[in-house]
């Protein structure tokens, strides 16, 4: 992390620098430190106070500590275990789908053909569509019976062998939809991430491999991995996190059915404070999801910081 | 060599072309459906022959307004989405400039402070803010949907790194003329720095637009609601007509379209500015 630069160099100089600068700077700072204070921090501490009380909206009876009973209530409620194995089914789909996608079609476009600039247009144009839109275009995709958009695609290329599924009311099904609708609203904003990553390596690096004669393999497993390596463990740790998040499709998508077949914690979560008034079991489950994000995030910086270390 | 060379350029262009099949036929399927008759939606969508409606209508347009007050839900998303933009901008520049280039005691605790909030998604307190903005009595209104999302760590800290790696020469002079920060900033800094603008700019429309968990929490009137909760409900309210459903979708994403159709070299910058600075 690199600090303000002063060419003053001198500790007296420096500190009347500090003495004039100290009012603006706080000046300039205090109105987004009162709102990171106000609605990330203080609701952040509130969720790990909450979580060890019984308070619910609305409720007459008196605030009280409950200890860790929140979470030994919810720990032992199928609803919400579903819900954490759900979200861990899902990242295993989507994570690894996602980022060979996202790879694979910045590789193609990194290429110096015509018309690249399109086709990144048109991978990148989701991005921009809101995940409501996106659930309620993939409904009518997944839409039963023959004339669905998949089941008639999936007739057709089969021959007719396809049976037409209920793909978001079948419990085995539902979620990969769910997978694939999200593959196709977020593959883009990677696939840009990456190019952009593709696109900083020095084109020299090639040319001397290429004088070196190494081959196109070669070229890409010593010279575009080891590059694309920070970029792909950055990608990788946002779409987790991503993946943990997921809400907006299952609630327009599924409901979290067929019977939990695709709820998640945070359906879970909303539903608990918002659904049944209940804000103290609600708080648990997001500190339950909070450890999660903290812990991958945690992971992802020591792989991060094993390669620095070992390049 | 050569031969292998127009073999993969032409495999190329095919998986290309396939996948662009796969982005385009979901959008392609609202736009033809915002224009045919509700009754034939449904049973068209398998076949691709019938993107193109057969009888192409705009009664569909007709009835969004007639069911549902979609301009007020788009005054509502522009002027929610427009004003954490805005105030964001503002307010998270200011601090990450405080943070860059201003001495002070206490700038490491704040930067250290600001970096480990980066980390909480609105997911993780989305329901003890629920509960403070009970407290509040700001449920139902527009400043719940506002005031939590203008201060933002990581616009903060996209400001902070952009702002360290300015030439500090232009500043320094003005300083030594005499001028204020504030006037430096303005002035001086932010002229220079329109990438980081643009990208915080992009990345702030492009989660506050879409937002969808947090309006369906917090509001329950209609006025006051954004677009994306608007398509939702649209959806569940009956009769179940996809041609009115598909109207509602392309009206509300043609403007951020041709936004984005315009801007796209910043759009994309901008994203991929996030993967430079994790």
């Amino acid at each position: 992390m690199a600090t303000p630069s002063n060419r003053t160099n001198s500790p007296a100089l420096d500190g009347l620098r500090r003495e004039q600068d100290a009012p603006t700077a706080w000046i300039f700072a205090l109105p987004a430190l009162a709102g990171l204070i106000f609605f990330v921090l203080a609701p952040f501490l509130l969720a790990l106070f909450l979580s060890f009380t019984n308070l619910r909206l609305g409720s007459p009876l008196p605030l009280e500590f409950t200890g860790l009973r929140q979470y030994t209530r919810i720990f032992a409620d199928t609803a919400f275990l579903r819900a954490l194995q759900n979200n861990t089914v899902f990242a295993l789909m989507v994570v690894p789908v996602q980022t060979a996608l996202a790879l694979g079609l910045g590789l193609l476009i990194n290429q110096p053909l015509r018309g690249m600039v399109v086709f990144r247009t048109l991978f990148f144009t989701p991005v921009i569509f809101p995940l409501s839109l996106v659930s309620v275009i993939w409904i009518l995709i997944f839409a039963p019976g023959p004339d669905g958009t998949l089941n008639s695609l999936l007739q057709w290329l089969t021959l007719g062998a396809w049976e037409p599924r209920d793909f978001l009311h079948d419990p085995r099904l539902a979620l990969p939809a769910i997978t694939v609708t999200s593959i196709w609203q977020g593959v883009g904003f990677q696939m840009v991430i990456l190019l952009a990553a593709l696109q900083s390596i020095p084109a020299e690096l090639y040319e001397a491999a290429r004088v070196d004669g190494a081959r196109k393999r070669q070229q890409f497993v010593h010279i575009t991995l080891p590059a694309l390596k920070n970029p792909l463990t950055f990608v990788i740790l946002v779409t987790t996190i991503l993946a943990f998040r997921l809400f907006d499709q299952v609630q327009i998508m599924t409901r979290g059915g067929p019977n939990h077949a695709t709820t998640t914690v945070m359906y879970e979560a909303v539903n608990a404070a918002f659904g049944s008034q209940q804000v103290a079991r609600g708080a648990a489950m997001t500190v339950v999801f909070f450890t999660i994000v903290l812990t991958l995030t945690l992971v992802q910086r020591r792989i991060a910081g094993q390669e620095r270390a070992s390049s | 060599m050569r031969c292998g060379n127009v073999f993969a350029r032409v495999a190329a262009y095919l998986v290309l072309s396939g996948m662009a099949l796969v982005f385009l036929i979901p959008v392609a399927m609202m736009v033809s459906g915002s224009l045919k008759p509700d009754h034939l939606v449904l049973p068209e969508a398998g076949r691709l022959a019938n993107v193109v409606p057969a009888k192409p209508t705009l009664d569909n347009y007709r009835d969004v307004f007639a069911r549902v007050p979609f301009a007020r839900y788009m005054a509502n998303s522009i002027f929610i989405t427009g004003t954490i933009v805005f105030c964001g901008l503002l307010v998270n520049s200011l601090a990450g400039y405080a943070l860059s280039r201003l001495h002070w005691r206490g700038r490491k605790a704040v930067l250290t402070g600001v970096i480990a909030l980066i980390i909480l998604p609105l997911e993780a307190i989305a329901v003890p803010l629920f509960y403070e903005v009970t407290l509040f009595g700001w449920r139902n209104t527009y400043l719940v949907q506002i005031v939590p999302f203008i201060a933002n760590a990581f616009s903060v800290y996209l400001f902070y790194t952009f702002f360290l790696e300015l030439p500090e020469e232009l500043e320094e002079a003005a300083r030594i003329d005499g001028a204020r920060p504030m006037r430096i900033f303005f002035s001086i800094v932010v002229p220079n720095s329109q990438p980081v603008f643009a990208a915080v700019a992009i990345l702030t429309f492009l989660t506050q637009w879409g937002s969808f968990l947090w309006p369906l929490m917090v509001t329950h009137s209609e006025s006051v609601r954004p677009l994306p909760l608007g398509i939702a409900l649209f959806y569940t309210l009956p009769p179940l007509q996809w041609g009115d459903i598909f109207a509602f979708g392309v009206m509300m994403v043609l403007p951020v379209l041709a936004v984005f159709l315009l801007f796209q070299r910043w759009f994309v910058q901008g994203v991929a500015s996030t993967g430079m600075k994790g």
